[in-house]
C-alpha cells in the first residue's frame, strides 16, 4: 500500500442517480464527490442502500436497468464519462476500467472454460491474439498461486471451488491489464479461509500493476486491510472521507464511530449452571444425502443445555445446516439418535407429535424467503398461536401485541403489513417473533445475521440474547462467523467435513492451544488492524502453509 | 442486495413510509385508471361481452331458435343482420350464442383449472411416487393430438354439454397441471414451506395456504389464455359438428350453418368467427397487462 498520490485518475463530482420504482424516481446518489489517483485504493462502505454500488457502477459511465445518471460529472483520465458515447464507454470497460462482482458464479458463463471467458475480452478490444491470451492468464493464473496454473483455465466454472473462481475472476479483470479496477464485495460470500486467500491475491495484484481500485464492501475489517483511504456512505451521500489508519483510529461522526463500535458487543452474563439432564442430545449420529451415497455427518455427538448458546462453526459444507436438520427431524439419520428433554425424539418429523415440534423452534438465513410474502404479518405469527396453542380472538390478540412488543416493534404499524413491506431486519424480527409465538425452549438459529448489515445484525444479537435472559432459551447457533460466536456462544463446537474438531466452552476454545483447524479458522478472522493482513500473512508464510487452505 | 431502485434505506430506526389508502376497491380504481390503453380496451370488450350475454333475452330482437322470416334473407330493417339457412335472426343468435359459448368456455376453463390447478400443487407439495404417477399420466394424455382426441372421446361418450365441458375440462387440466406443478415446485423449496412442515401443518394448509397464494399470479394469467383456447376448441369442435348441438345457438356452427354465403360474397358468416376474435383479442390484452403487473410485483420482493 503505497501513500501514491500520482496522477489523477477518476474525479467524481456532485454525482447524482436516480431509480425509478413504485412508479416515481427516487434519488438513490444524492451529490457525491470522488477522486482517485493511480495506483490508489479507496474503500467504499456503508450499509445496503448506501448507494456504494450504484456509484462503483458509475465510475465506468454505467447505471444500472431502472436507474439513471442525472447530474454531476464523471473523469475517467481526463474523460467525460456522463456525455460520452455508449461506443466509446464500451471500449472503456473491460479495457481500462475492469469490475469484479460479488458473486463470480454468477457472473462467469457456466458454459464456457475459464481460460476462453479471459481470452474474450483481450480479443474482443484487440490487446492481443487469443494465444497471447491463453499464456498470459497461465501466468497470471501463476501469479495469483491457483492450483496448477497451466491447466485450471481449461475447466468450467461449477469444476473449480467458491475461492479459486473468485480469485480467477480477478485475474480477468486484470486482463487488459486496466487502471482502474471495481471490486464489488468480492469476498463477502466466501468462509473466512478462503476470503484471506482471495484478499492475498487482490492486494498483490493492485500493488504489482500499481492499479487503481474502489473497493465496495460492507465489512470493516476487510476494508481496513485493502484500502488506503476509506470513504463511508449513507442514503447516498459522503459521512465522512480519510485515510485508512486516521479513519480507523479517530473517526469524527457519530454514525461512524457506530459502525466501528458494532463489533464490540458482547454477552454480558454468564449461563446458567448446567441441569443434569442436557435439553438437547444428539447421541453418535451419521447421516447421508443421496440415499447413503454421500456421507455428511460422521459420529456427531454434543449436548445443549436450558438457557445456554451453543455455536457450532464451520465452513460452507462442513454439515452445519445438515445437524440442524437432523435435529428437527427432517433428515433422519442413518445411525444415532436425538433426545430432548432425556426422552428420545422419532427421527422423522412426520412421526413427533405437535408438543414434540413446538418445543424446537427454528429461524432461517434469509428471513425473506422464510416467511410467506403473502401472508400478513398478524397471520404469520398468528398461526403457532392458534395451530399450537389454540389462542382466537381477544387472547390471540393480546398476545399477538405482547410478542410484538418482545420484538421491538409496534404492533399498530405492523400487524397489517406484508413482509414485503419490512426492511431485512424487520423481517427476521418477524421469524423470531414466529419463533416465540410457539413457546419454544429451543430455537435453531441458521445463520441468523449473515445477511444482514452490521448495525441491524447487532440489532438481532442483542434481541435473542435478552430473550434468552428472560425465557430461559437454549439456541443452537450455526455461523461461519466467528465473530458472532465471540459475542453470544456459551459453548462453541467446531466442525469440519461432517465431523466435530473441537468442542468446549468458549474460552477455552479461543485461548490456545487449538486444533489445527481451529487455529486456521480463528486466525482467518480479519480484524480491524490494517497490518493484521500483512502479520498473518508472514507467519503463515514461516510455517509454510499459505496457499494451501483455499484449495 | 436490491441496492438501485430501492433508495428506502433498510435500516431498523426507519419509520416505513406511510401506507396508501388500501381498501380494494380504491385499489382496484387506481390500477385500472393506470392500466396502459390496450388494457383498457380488452377491460371493455370484456365488459360488453358479460353484458350482452346476461341481458340477451331483453337486447336480442327475436327469440334464439325462432324462425322468423325466409331462409338466408338479406340485411334490412327486421333484420339488421339478415337470417340463416332455417330463417333465424342472425343478430337474435349472435347475442344468445355469446351466453352460450362464453358460458360453457367458462365453465371448461374452471373445471380444468380446479382439476389441473389442484393434481399440479399436489404433484409439486408430495413429491415421490405421487409425483410420478399425475405427470406420468398427464404426458401420456398430452401425447395425443387434444382435438382428434377430444372427438374421438365425444363420438364414444355423445355430444352432450355435460361430457364437452369434461372432456375438453380434461385435456386442457393436463396444461393447467404442468404450469400449477412448474410454479410449485419453485414455492414448495422456501424456506416458510419447511417451516410449515415442521410446524406440524397438514396437507390442505401447505397447499392452499401457503403455495396457492404464491402461484396465483402466473395461474391467473394463464386462465386467460386458456379461456380463449378452450373457446376456440368449442367453436371448432361445433364447426364440425361435434360440440353444442342445435338449436341451441353458438358462434362455432354458426359459421359452418351459414357458409354457403361466402360463395356469394356474403360476410354474414364472418360475423360469428369476429365475435370469437374480438374476444379472444380482449382477454390477451388484459392478461398481458396482468402479466406485466404481477412479474412487476416479483421485482420488488
Amino acid at each position: 500500500m503505497s501513500e501514491s498520490q500520482g496522477e489523477l485518475l477518476l474525479e467524481m463530482k456532485g454525482l447524482r442517480i436516480e431509480g425509478y420504482s413504485d412508479e416515481q424516481w427516487h434519488q438513490i446518489v444524492k451529490g457525491v464527490d470522488l477522486t482517485l489517483h493511480r495506483g490508489e485504493v479507496l474503500g467504499l462502505i456503508g450499509e445496503s442502500g448506501a448507494g456504494k454500488s450504484t456509484i462503483g457502477i458509475a465510475a465506468m459511465g454505467y447505471a444500472k436497468p431502472g436507474c439513471r445518471i442525472n447530474g454531476g460529472t464523471i473523469k475517467f483520465d481526463g474523460m467525460e464519462l456522463t456525455t460520452m458515447s455508449e461506443s466509446k464507454k464500451r471500449k472503456l470497460r473491460g479495457a481500462r476500467i475492469a469490475y469484479v462482482a460479488q458473486s463470480a458464479a454468477a457472473s462467469f458463463n457456466p458454459a464456457h472454460k475459464l481460460i476462453d471467458q479471459f481470452a474474450e475480452t483481450v480479443v474482443e478490444h484487440g490487446k492481443g491474439s487469443r494465444e497471447q491470451a491463453y499464456a498470459d492468464a497461465k501466468e497470471l493464473y501463476a501469479r495469483i498461486k491457483m492450483p496448477d496454473p497451466d491447466r485450471i483455465g481449461f475447466r468450467y466454472p461449477h469444476q473449480v471451488s467458491g475461492g479459486q473462481l473468485q480469485r480467477a475472476m480477478t485475474a480477468m479483470a486484470l486482463s487488459c491489464r486496466p487502471d482502474l479496477i471495481i471490486f464489488d464485495e468480492p469476498t463477502t460470500a466466501l468462509d473466512v479461509t478462503t476470503q484471506i486467500e482471495v484478499l492475498v491475491t487482490i492486494r498483490d495484484i493492485v500493488e504489482q500493476f500499481n492499479t487503481a481500485a474502489i473497493y465496495i464492501t460492507h465489512d470493516l475489517a476487510v476494508v481496513a486491510q485493502m484500502a488506503d483511504r476509506i470513504m463511508v456512505l449513507r442514503y447516498g451521500e459522503t459521512v465522512e472521507e480519510a485515510d485508512t489508519r486516521k479513519m480507523l483510529s479517530a473517526p469524527e461522526k457519530d454514525y461512524t464511530k457506530s459502525l466501528w463500535a458494532v463489533r464490540s458487543f458482547r454477552k454480558e452474563d454468564e449461563a446458567p449452571a448446567a441441569e443434569p439432564t442436557p435439553l438437547v442430545k444428539v447421541e453418535n449420529v451419521t447421516a447421508t444425502y443421496a440415499r447413503g451415497l454421500v456421507p455428511v455427518l460422521r459420529g456427531v455427538d454434543f449436548e445443549i443445555h436450558r438457557g445456554h448458546t451453543v455455536a457450532v462453526v464451520g465452513e460452507s459444507g462442513s454439515g452445519k445446516s445438515t445437524t440442524a436438520r437432523v435435529i428437527t427431524g427432517l433428515l433422519p439419520p442413518q445411525e444415532g439418535k436425538v433426545y430432548y428433554d432425556g426422552q428420545e425424539l422419532p427421527a422423522d418429523y412426520h412421526k413427533r407429535c405437535k408438543d414434540q415440534l413446538r418445543q424446537a423452534q427454528m429461524i432461517y438465513q434469509m428471513a425473506d424467503t422464510a416467511v410467506n410474502p403473502r401472508h400478513r404479518i398478524r397471520d404469520i405469527i398468528g398461526r403457532p398461536l392458534s395451530f399450537y396453542l389454540g389462542m382466537e380472538g381477544d387472547a390471540r390478540e393480546r398476545r399477538l401485541r405482547e410478542l410484538m412488543e418482545m420484538i421491538e416493534l409496534q404492533p399498530d404499524q405492523f400487524l397489517d403489513r406484508l413482509p414485503g413491506e419490512l426492511s431485512g431486519g424487520q423481517k427476521q424480527r418477524i421469524c423470531i417473533a414466529r419463533a416465540l409465538a410457539a413457546e419454544p425452549t429451543f430455537i435453531i438459529c441458521d445463520e441468523v445475521t449473515s445477511a444482514l448489515d452490521q448495525l441491524v445484525a447487532e440489532g438481532i444479537l442483542r434481541l435473542l440474547d435478552h430473550l434468552q435472559r428472560d425465557l430461559n432459551l437454549a439456541y443452537m447457533f450455526i455461523t461461519h462467523d466467528l465473530a458472532t460466536v465471540r459475542a453470544i456462544a456459551d459453548e462453541v463446537i467446531v466442525m469440519l467435513q461432517g465431523q466435530i474438531v473441537e468442542q468446549g466452552p468458549k474460552d477455552d476454545i479461543f485461548t490456545p492451544p487449538h486444533h489445527e483447524y481451529t487455529d486456521l479458522l480463528l486466525s482467518s478472522v480479519p480484524e480491524m488492524d490494517p497490518d493484521w493482513m500483512d502479520r498473518v500473512v508472514n507467519e503463515r508464510r514461516e510455517k509454510g502453509g499459505l496457499g494451501a487452505a483455499g484449495n | 442486495m436490491n441496492e438501485p431502485g430501492n433508495s428506502a434505506p433498510s435500516t431498523d430506526s426507519v419509520p416505513p413510509p406511510p401506507r396508501p389508502s388500501s381498501s380494494a376497491l380504491a385499489v382496484a380504481g387506481r390500477e385500472l385508471w393506470r392500466a396502459p390503453f390496450s388494457a383498457k380496451v380488452g377491460l371493455l370488450i370484456i365488459a360488453t361481452y358479460i353484458f350482452v350475454a346476461l341481458f340477451a333475452p331483453v337486447i336480442a330482437p327475436y327469440g334464439e331458435s325462432e324462425i322468423v322470416g325466409p331462409q338466408f334473407d338479406v340485411w334490412s330493417e327486421d333484420h339488421p343482420l339478415g337470417t340463416d339457412h332455417l330463417g333465424r335472426d342472425m343478430l337474435s343468435r349472435l347475442i344468445y350464442g355469446a351466453r352460450n359459448t362464453v358460458g360453457i368456455a367458462l365453465l371448461t376453463t374452471l373445471f380444468a383449472f380446479l382439476l389441473g390447478g389442484t393434481c399440479g400443487i399436489l404433484a409439486a407439495t408430495l413429491g415421490g411416487w405421487m409425483d410420478q404417477l399425475l405427470s406420468r399420466t398427464v404426458d401420456v394424455l398430452m401425447a395425443i393430438p387434444a382435438l382428434i382426441f377430444a372427438m374421438l372421446l365425444l363420438t364414444i361418450f355423445g355430444t352432450s354439454i355435460i361430457n364437452l365441458i369434461l372432456i375438453i375440462g380434461v385435456l386442457d387440466a393436463t396444461r393447467v397441471f404442468r404450469i400449477a406443478r412448474a410454479v410449485s415446485l419453485n414455492v414448495v423449496v422456501m424456506d416458510f414451506i419447511e417451516s410449515a412442515r415442521l410446524r406440524g401443518e397438514g396437507l390442505a394448509w401447505i397447499t392452499m395456504r401457503e403455495v396457492l397464494p404464491n402461484i396465483m399470479p402466473p395461474l391467473v394469467a394463464e386462465f386467460g389464455l386458456r379461456f380463449c383456447f378452450v373457446f376456440l376448441t368449442i367453436s371448432a369442435l361445433s364447426f364440425l359438428g361435434l360440440g353444442i348441438q342445435p338449436p341451441t345457438a353458438d358462434w362455432g356452427s354458426m359459421v359452418r350453418d351459414t357458409s354457403t354465403l361466402i360463395t356469394y360474397g356474403d360476410i354474414t358468416p364472418l360475423l360469428p368467427a369476429a365475435a370469437i376474435a374480438i374476444l379472444t383479442i380482449g382477454v390477451n390484452f388484459v392478461v398481458d397487462w396482468f402479466l406485466h403487473k404481477t412479474s412487476g410485483l416479483k421485482d420488488e420482493h
